[in-house]
């Protein structure tokens, strides 16, 4: 297979409209039957009580957080190293949807916080790091749209992601290094402290919200490729017909 | 002409050398800024007491955490401008061509940044330390913990200000890029003195502070230095 | 091609080079190559990519295809032995305000890492006519003598390779002398010098090829 036919933009261009749908549906699918498992399927939890279902928002949102920030600064790795055009733009593309997830986590976990911890916010390492992770994104987006030329924005922006890095395994592992009001992960690599019913919830909404992810961000890339391509005979092309 | 000259050769003591030299000495000829950040983070902290009130036990208490908020907003004022001329008037694309290894002076540029900002407020401290009613060993590790910090923080401004070089809304970009990554540094380095204040020992947060300042100094210059190739690009 | 025994061999090499700015391809395919002793003129119109090629030719511009060698090898980003050999004039002068003309030309060689006595910086300086300038701020210069602190640098300079930005900017009839006999000496001791200008370039008794853009 040539990758590289597929890292052309005007390729990626008609691949990403002709996949955007199918991910769209998945993820409407993805999206009913995991809240029906979560809200209605699901037993109440003994301790937390009703509250505890914004689980199925919150840890797929906090998870989605930080994959798609991984997943940012590889492509901006790609444009350091190769100096790609498509993986600057797919960078672009994630960032609003990696922020909007990291937003989410933080709200619902507000919602949560309140009635558990008796606060909405506690300044715990889990909490900064993630607050330190939403700027990250912000930042991002600021440094990536900074600059007259898109390209050295594309460049820019990737080294600032590759930097935030650092800050992943900080985010994942506060809750093991420091002694927070956050509770640990209930899922790993050893098993799951959950009963089947709310484990399978919870995986269908994450495989709901990575469907979601990837069909935004093919809208999003193709605008993107539009706007960066507007002078090349194959976009007069395709915006004609 | 030309064979009067031995020929070009670039070392890493060299360029850090030039860096320093050369910024040293362009701070000497206006010393007045330096003097002006000193100022600003004096004043800064002085702010607090005025607007909370005047009671000794509250501000001991919260002592250790203005005075690190005041020195972290004192060394970001003088990054805007730590490559801004340097890229204005053609210099950084010599530096980048220079056969000095980039490493040396990208590290020389955030030494220089810290000598001038950094190292004042280092000095500065046990006196703003005083007036917050801090006991003497909690000045003294106050004192350790910006020593330890302030690199740190020239080191990770300065790629920030790399980033954002020639970037349209210049320092207001550079504070959103810049603020969230000094956070780490400010919990660890408030932390230090609050945990000596209230009788556990500050090693541990000294310690990760030091462990913080050791890997950016073998990394940050790096990004620097990318940062600055994509700005002269 | 009348004498191709003589050709001596290309120091300079740039292989088919591409670049394009935004939108605007710049040059496409271009090869150039210059041997010891050779002067190659950038020639072409305002914003035909003179400054850019000029740039990818030190390294400081990434390339989109192509390649640029010096004496056989591809110049990559860490080339210490390609910089030490390399003399960049961009269109800016590189010269700070605040220190004196003997200042910055100091530390412009410091950055080259070029060591020279205190005496040969002076004589430098007052061979460009900056002889009584010494100790004033390079602010209070005018813009043809911050560019006389640039000849100064090229004559201390032992770089084999000049890449020149308009070096004749806003020098006078003597300054622009000046320059061209220190480009006849560069290249009568065997150094390459590429230049971006608008005026033709030739140092005194000799010519030097050019290159259009169009």
């Amino acid at each position: 297979m040539n990758w590289f036919y597929y890292a052309s933009p005007a390729t990626f261009y008609g691949l990403a409209g002709r996949l955007a749908p199918y991910f769209f549906l998945l993820a409407a699918v993805l999206t009913g039957w995991g809240l029906y498992l979560g809200m209605l399927v699901a037993p109440t939890d003994a301790q937390q009580g009703e509250v505890y279902r914004v689980i199925y928002i919150h840890v797929p949102a906090a998870w989605m957080s930080m994959f798609l920030y991984f997943i940012m600064a590889c492509y901006g790795a790609l444009t350091l190293i190769f100096n790609t055009r498509l993986s600057g733009m797919m960078a672009r593309a994630i960032a609003p949807t990696g922020a909007m997830f990291t937003f989410i986590a933080l709200w619902t976990g507000a919602f949560w916080g309140k009635p558990t911890w008796g606060a909405y916010w506690v300044w715990d390492a889990r909490l900064t790091s993630e607050l330190v992770l939403l700027f990250l994104y912000f930042g991002f987006i600021a440094l990536a749209n900074a600059f007259e030329d898109p390209r050295r924005g594309d460049r820019a922006a990737a080294l600032l992601a590759v930097i935030g890095v650092v800050n992943l395994p900080i985010i994942y592992f506060s809750v093991k290094w420091w002694n927070t009001l956050h509770q640990g992960a209930s899922v790993s690599f050893k098993g799951t402290s959950m009963h089947v019913t709310m484990f399978t919830a919870m995986l269908v909404m994450s495989a709901a919200a990575w469907m979601y992810a990837i069909a935004v961000t093919l809208v999003r890339v193709r605008s993107i490729i539009l706007e960066r391509e507007r002078r090349a005979q194959w976009v007069r092309e395709a915006v004609k017909a | 002409m030309n064979g009067n000259a031995t020929a070009a050769s670039g070392s890493f003591a060299g360029a850090i050398a030039w860096s320093v030299s050369r910024d040293l000495r362009l701070a000497l000829r206006h010393p007045d800024e330096t003097l002006l950040t000193v100022a600003f983070f004096a004043l800064v902290a002085s702010l607090f007491p005025l607007a909370i009130g005047p009671e000794p036990q509250l501000l001991a208490r919260i002592g250790p955490g203005i005075i690190w908020v005041a020195a972290l907003l004192a060394a970001f004022l003088a990054l805007p401008s730590l490559f801004a001329g340097d890229y204005a008037d053609g210099t950084l694309e010599q530096m980048v061509l220079s056969p000095h290894p980039s490493f040396g002076w990208a590290l020389g540029k955030a030494l220089g940044h810290w000598l001038v900002t950094g190292l004042p407020l280092v000095i500065l401290s046990p006196l703003i330390g005083l007036q917050f009613g801090l006991p003497p060993d909690a000045l003294l590790v106050q004192a350790l913990s910006l020593a330890l910090g302030t690199p740190l923080l020239s080191l990770l401004g300065g790629a920030c200000a790399a980033l954002s070089l020639g970037a349209r809304g210049g320092g207001t970009l550079l504070a959103v890029l810049a603020l969230p990554l000094f956070v780490p540094v400010l919990i660890f380095g408030s932390g230090a003195t609050e945990a000596q204040a209230t009788g556990i020992p500050p090693e541990a947060h000294l310690s990760l502070l030091a462990a913080g300042l050791l890997l950016a100094l073998v990394a940050v210059p790096f990004a620097i230095v990318a940062a600055l190739k994509i700005a002269v690009d | 091609m009348s004498f191709p025994e003589a050709q001596p061999p290309a120091l300079l090499e740039a292989v088919s080079l591409s670049c394009r700015r935004g939108p605007v391809r710049l040059f496409h395919g271009l090869t150039l190559t210059a041997a010891g002793g050779e002067a190659v003129c950038l020639r072409g119109p305002n914003g035909s990519g003179k400054t850019t090629l000029l740039r990818c030719l030190a390294g400081l511009t990434r390339l989109d295809a192509g390649e640029v060698r010096w004496s056989g090898r591809p110049i990559t980003d860490e080339d210490c032995a390609f910089r030490e050999s390399l003399a960049f004039v961009g269109h800016l002068p590189a010269v700070k305000d605040d220190l004196t003309a003997e200042e910055n030309l100091d530390f412009a060689l410091k950055l080259r890492g070029v060591h020279v006595t205190d005496g040969q910086r002076r004589a430098a300086l007052e061979q460009v006519g900056l002889g009584r300038r010494l100790t004033l701020p390079a602010r209070r210069l005018s813009a043809g003598q911050r560019r006389r602190v640039g000849l100064a640098r090229l004559a201390l300079d032992p770089a084999r390779l000049w890449l020149l930005d308009e070096p004749l900017t806003a020098l006078d009839d003597e300054g622009q002398q000046l320059f061209r006999d220190l480009l006849a000496a560069h290249l009568s001791s065997g150094g390459v010098c590429v230049a971006a200008t608008h005026h033709p370039l030739a140092p005194a008794g000799g010519h030097a090829r050019e290159v259009w853009l169009a």
